[in-house]
């Protein structure tokens, strides 16, 4: 028999993150039609390689050939990409939590171009052959952790991969979820022997049941071979040993096998619960527990994913308020505002929850100081932990950077970094490579057994319950059983401690083993479009984004809600709000004069209907003054002898002088004194016995298509345009943004969709909701404000379409291309608010402008929809007159859709 | 009390070294406070500035060329001869905003003493233009028929006559004006977005729950962000307006500049409540998103930086006059642009501090009660 062709040929590839190298020339073939299995510490290059067969992150060195192909070759990996799965570390990492078990699949399967009756049946298939069928509608958020991981694979099987590439899928998951993942992919493989699987596991037990295994270290294969060879190479009885075996020698030094102490002291009870319950809604998470934690006792919480641990961690640290019960904490009742019992209590939550922005020292150094910890006490507190928790060469980067299991070293050592009395660990070993564990075991020990402080933990790992003095098992909120962990065991009269939880779990549950449904898994429909390449747009694809988007859009009406109720609001506000007619302002008199002509002159200016009088001014320094603190914006000097100048002949000169801070203001006001001056004038005039000619002209000045100049009509066709451009845009910014800063992006890295179909297919409920957000414009425009459509309605209707598109591609773009959501929105209020209030011609007219405004102004859309705008609302034009400035419209919305496509990376960089 | 000074600077120096982190983020703060400031002042046209106008010279006489030959840039662009016709084109696609007519036998009608009529059309879309542009338009017509005539038979000059001064921006630059209401415009927006978003970041990635089982208190919390985004912000302002404003607009700043820098950090202290407050009322980074831009807009636009307050609605008026940029903006004006110290500035102080306290106290309550 020959040997088939390896699935993944790697050739010295190395790969570096800034300064660290994650792979050193790694060269290595994978054998094809069997389960491979990557064993070795945290931080090794595991997920790394894992992601480069994947596809989903760029190979900086090195060849690599995955399914007879080179990697590197975009049109390869587009190729044999709808042949790859990929499940990412975390759980439920590639999932949308708002979407429901059955919405996500439908999604995968949309996105691998499947058809509406295929991907009917692969989902009901999948869902039977997983148990998950009745958790159909259920949103993906809601379920437990193993759970997640079990849709998780799912939507990797969805297309029928050859390579299926599970990134740690168990870690986290409880023993009998975790046994029935296995099963399942038993089953699956019983049904598909021709399929790879490729697996990073930190539980060694797991590793047994592979047919190959390679063992890493710090970014090198350290042996390859089936578990029995490894496990004979090495001279050992497990693969846990065989595992420490192969570690460079200085690492195999600080590993030593953990020896449990008694306990010796007894001292008091630290941490009481009784009846301890929670609700949520109706929905009772907690339901009566107890159990009571002596001093210095090491306790263990076990259960299924969901069964209410969390939830109960967290009310004993005052993060959840309970809804019935009491519960002490080092004698005193829990209570949430207590500072001092914070400083004597450390607590990791589940998810790592420590600042990814800062390295693995400023976060220690952030914790010491948040604990008060003398200055001079926290050096030293920080670099005995980055040596306890062996993080010493990961001390200045970033969490993010770091692989899960060395965060939770990180979490860790912050929980400890005080020295607590009491310490809450939920799961705080989850993805941690088994030395790491043992350290960190041989870490509480010490705690418990030479400092008396008390453990109160979760985990899913068995052995780490064995080490336990006493432990609850925790089951849809209740505690089943709880006591000694041998006695416990022993009560079932299993062999081993998991086979009795399992048992346990399965009673409770009332589940039975699952008849395996492997015949359904097989006789799947013949997969006659692995071999074709898969087309370059596929409409279907697009739409599946489309859907997932419209679908997130949905279940948070509120986002809809703000954007439609809002732009009608702004609408209203800027409408009434934005007054260019300059009235009401007001003025003061300095009249030195005093005259009945001077007097007369002042009245012409209080009768203007323009003004508002303040009381009259006494001096210069007054005028200053009151100017100086705007409290009148124009004031008027008249000349002591005015009137008897006025009189003689003498041409006697008044001085306005107007507040020159606001240039529009002062400019209307400079306007209305000239005005007010010919006026007086004029009345003069009719009144001498030789009549002076005041004006010699007569100007006749009508105001075209707003005859009134009224605010309000030249307003609301400027106002729409830049709520059209503002709200859309910043709907669509965070639409790939969040993608990226949440972790799905990673679905757009390994699935067929390409950077085109991603985006169109994300842009289209935006546009479609834009667009009814125009229409409600609209209608407030013509209903509310009375402000007529005298034009082409359709060349008004097709100008928004355009321009609203053009907008959402405007927020695709900033979202493709920046990386936080914070960036995304602020970038976005820039790019939008003021070019399109300022340099689109709502105020001035674009010819108006100078400058980089000028030209930003030119080629802004809003410039080009405001005439459209304008020209439809206010001038009763048609498409005949308008149509050149569609044009601009046309051209930008393949520039910005270009652009974005330039801008968003098929890989990982 | 040292323990919650202490985790409040601690705290606040995350916050910095978060956006330190950002770089993006970094360049485009520079971005506002820079290109951003210089481009919108000098894009503001002097009023009318470059104004298009178009003549329908139906006299050809001197008077008609003299009219003709008076508008002048930087207010006008040169003007363009055209006929009737192109007339309603013209102006329809917006080529001019005004047309001046002026008629057949215009300079006989005018030195016979007959007030001949000069017919001046304008497109009242564009708003901002058409008033202030036609009264200058009117203006020049009235000079220069007056100086023609005179030159021409002597006439007797007007008994009386007015002199406008222009107090603080004698040339009325258009840039002084601007420059300083993008600066309070960059400094609102960038307050509460960073501060909002900051919170719902924390929220997001689950931190502000580990914060909660540190011995560290929703007030200290809030407190850190307030002063770590607000000296962000303050430190930009300052810059901003000494190389942006001052030294490369050349715009002259009349009152003292500590003054104003104190005000700035009494309406970020307004500010940045306000965006602590959106950021426990948003369940998600799309959803401030939109907040942010809702009460962005009527924050900027009814502040009185664009457009003068008094102009406004009373009832306008009446509610924005609890809205810190209101006072803000008047502070601003008061101090930069007409000299005003803080014998004549105190009551927007007042009205900061005090608006600030009231927003600082319902933010920290919605955050406690969000956090529970």
């Amino acid at each position: 028999m020959s040997q088939p062709q390896p699935v993944a040929q790697l050739r010295d590839i190395s790969l570096h993150y800034k300064h660290v190298a994650a792979l050193d020339k790694v060269t290595l073939d994978l054998p094809a039609g069997c389960m491979v299995g990557l064993i070795g510490p945290d931080g090794v290059g595991k997920s790394s390689l894992l992601a480069l067969v994947a596809g989903a992150r760029r190979l900086q060195q090195g060849e690599l050939q995955v399914l007879c192909g080179d990697m590197r070759s975009a049109s390869h990996r587009s190729h044999v990409c709808p042949r790859i799965a990929f499940m990412p570390q975390g759980l439920g990492k590639n999932l949308y939590p708002t979407l429901s078990v059955a919405e996500n699949l439908e999604f995968f399967g949309r996105l691998f171009n499947q058809g509406e009756a295929e991907r009917r049946q692969r989902i009901q298939q999948l869902l039977a052959s997983t148990g998950m069928s009745r958790f159909a509608d259920r949103p993906a958020g809601k379920l437990s952790g193993g759970m997640k991981q079990k849709l998780g694979l799912c939507c990797a099987l969805i297309h029928d991969p050859d390579l299926l590439v599970l990134d740690e899928p168990t870690t986290g998951v409880d023993p009998l979820s975790r046994s029935q993942f296995w099963e399942l992919i038993r089953r699956i493989r019983a049904g598909r022997p021709q399929m790879s699987v490729l697996i990073a596991s930190a539980y060694m037990d797991e590793a047994q049941g592979f047919d190959w295994l390679v063992a890493m270290d710090a970014g090198k294969v350290l042996a390859t071979g089936t578990p029995q060879q490894i496990l004979a190479d090495t001279n050992s009885r497990s693969l846990e040993q065989a595992f420490v075996a192969l570690l460079p020698e200085e690492k195999r030094r600080q590993h030593r096998q953990l020896q449990i102490p008694p306990r010796t002291m007894h001292a008091g009870i630290a941490i009481e619960a009784h009846d301890l319950t929670c609700r949520f809604g109706d929905f009772v998470a907690v339901d009566k527990v107890n159990f009571r934690i002596e001093r210095g006792e090491i306790f263990g919480f076990l259960g299924s994913n969901g069964c209410g641990k969390s939830t109960t961690m967290k009310m004993l640290t005052g993060l959840l308020p309970f809804s019935e019960g009491e519960a002490w904490l080092l004698g005193k009742p829990v209570d949430p505002t207590d500072m001092a019992i914070r400083m004597r209590v450390g607590y990791m939550s589940q998810s790592f929850s420590l600042y990814s922005e800062l390295t693995v020292r400023q976060n220690l150094a952030l914790h010491t100081k948040l604990f008060q910890l003398p200055a001079e006490q926290s050096a030293e507190r920080i670099d005995e932990l980055l040596t306890q928790f062996n993080l010493q060469a990961v001390a200045d980067s970033l969490p993010l950077s770091l692989p899960l299991g060395v965060r939770q070293r990180l979490s860790l050592a912050v929980a400890v970094i005080h020295k607590p009395e009491v310490l809450i660990l939920d799961e705080p070993t989850s993805g941690v490579d088994p030395i790491a564990r043992d350290l960190f075991w041989s870490l509480l020990v010490r705690l418990s057994r030479e400092d008396g402080v008390t453990i109160f933990i979760s985990t899913h790992f068995m052995n780490e319950a064995e080490r336990c003095d006493r432990m609850s098992l925790m089951h849809a909120g209740k505690v089943l059983v709880s006591g000694a962990p041998d006695d416990l065991r022993q009560q079932r009269g299993k062999a081993t401690l998991e086979d009795a939880f399992i048992d346990w779990l399965r009673e409770a549950s009332g589940q039975q083993e699952q008849v395996p449904d492997a015949a359904a898994l097989s006789s799947r429909v013949a997969q006659p479009d692995t071999e074709k390449r898969p087309p370059r747009f596929s409409l279907r694809r697009m739409l599946s984004y489309t859907r997932r988007e419209a679908m997130e859009l949905k279940r948070d009406p509120l986002r809809a809600l703000l954007a439609l109720a809002g732009s009608v609001l702004l609408m209203v506000i800027m409408g009434y709000g934005i007054n260019m007619d300059v009235d009401d302002l007001t003025f003061a008199v300095l009249d030195r004069d005093q005259t009945t002509y001077s007097q007369a002159y002042a009245l012409e200016l209080a009768g203007s209907g323009y003004f508002i009088e303040r009381p009259p001014l006494h001096s210069h320094a007054e005028l200053e003054q009151r100017m100086r603190a705007g409290d009148i914006s124009l004031a008027l000097e008249i000349p002591p002898g005015f009137g008897r100048d006025l009189l003689r002949g003498d041409f006697p000169q008044v001085a306005y002088w107007v507040d020159g801070a606001m240039p529009v203001r002062a400019d209307t006001l400079r306007g209305y004194a000239q005005g007010i001056h010919l006026n007086y004038l004029r009345s003069l005039a009719s009144r001498q016995p030789t009549p002076i000619a005041v004006s010699l002209v007569n100007v006749e000045t009508r105001y075209r298509y707003n005859p009134d100049v009224k605010s309000l009509p030249a307003m609301v066709p400027a106002v729409i345009p830049i709520l059209l451009m503002m709200i859309p845009a910043m709907l669509t910014a965070l639409a790939v943004v969040r993608e990226k800063e949440l972790g799905s992006i990673t679905n757009f890295y390994v699935t067929p969709v390409t950077r085109l179909e991603f985006l169109l297919g994300k842009q289209l409920p935006y546009v479609v909701l834009g667009f009814i957000n125009f229409i409600a414009l609209l209608l407030l425009a013509v209903l509310a404000f009375d402000v007529p459509i005298k034009g082409s309605l359709p060349s008004l209707l097709l100008g928004g379409l355009l321009y609203i598109v053009c907008a959402t591609g405007l927020g695709l773009l900033v979202s493709s291309l920046l990386k936080s959501q914070i960036a995304a929105i602020f970038g976005t209020a820039i790019a939008t608010l003021i070019p399109a209030v300022q340099f689109s011609g709502m105020m001035h007219p674009v010819s108006a402008m100078e400058g980089l405004g000028a030209m930003i102004g030119q080629l802004y859309p809003t410039t080009h929809f405001l005439i459209i705008s304008r020209g439809v609302f206010s001038k009763a034009l048609g498409f005949s007159d308008l149509y050149f400035y569609f044009i601009p419209l046309l051209l930008a919305i393949p520039v910005l859709t270009l652009a974005s496509v330039a801008g968003l990376k098929k890989q990982e960089q | 009390m040292h323990r919650a000074l202490s985790n409040v600077l601690q705290l606040g120096v995350k916050e910095l070294r978060s956006l330190a982190r950002d770089p993006a983020m970094v360049i485009l703060i520079i971005y506002a406070f820079s290109m951003a400031i210089y481009s919108s002042a000098t894009a503001m046209p002097e009023t009318p500035n470059r104004a298009t106008i178009a003549v329908v010279d139906e006299d050809r006489s001197q008077v008609s060329s003299r009219l003709i030959d008076a508008f002048q840039l930087p207010y006008f662009m040169p003007p363009t001869l055209i006929n009737h016709r192109q007339m309603d084109r013209g102006m329809d696609s917006g080529l001019y905003t005004f047309t001046l007519n002026i008629p057949p036998d215009f300079q006989r009608d005018l030195l016979a003493g007959q007030q001949p009529t000069i017919q001046l059309n304008v497109d009242a879309t564009q708003i901002s233009q058409a008033f202030s542009g036609a009264g200058h338009i009117q203006q020049i017509i009235q000079n220069e028929t007056t100086a023609f005539v005179q030159g021409y038979s002597g006439a007797a000059a007007l008994p009386l006559e007015a002199v406008v001064r222009m107090a603080y921006n004698p040339n009325l630059e258009a840039s002084w004006f601007g420059s300083i209401s993008e600066v309070i415009n960059q400094i609102t927006m960038l307050s509460i977005i960073l501060t909002g978003a900051a919170l719902i970041r924390e929220r997001e990635h689950g931190t502000i729950e580990h914060l909660l089982v540190m011995p560290v208190t929703p007030l200290e919390i809030m407190l850190a962000k307030v002063w770590a985004m607000g000296l962000v912000v303050l430190i930009a302002c300052a810059l901003s307006l000494r190389l942006v404003v001052q030294d490369w607009l050349g715009v002259p700043i009349q009152g003292a500049v500590s003054l104003f820098l104190a005000g700035t950090a009494l309406h970020l202290f307004a500010t940045t409540s306000m965006g602590i407050f959106l950021g426990t009322v948003a369940r998600s980074m799309p959803q401030l998103g939109l907040l942010i831009i809702l009460v962005l807009i009527p924050l900027e636009i009814l502040s009185g930086a664009v457009t003068p307050r008094e102009s406004m609605p009373v009832v306008v008026q009446t509610i924005m006059s609890l809205a810190p940029t209101t006072h803000f903006v008047q502070l601003a004006q008061g101090v930069l642009l007409r000299g005003a110290g803080i014998g004549i500035i105190w009551p927007q102080l007042l009205a900061l501090a005090a608006i600030g306290l009231v927003f600082f106290y319902a933010a920290l309550r919605r955050l406690r009660t969000t956090l529970q």
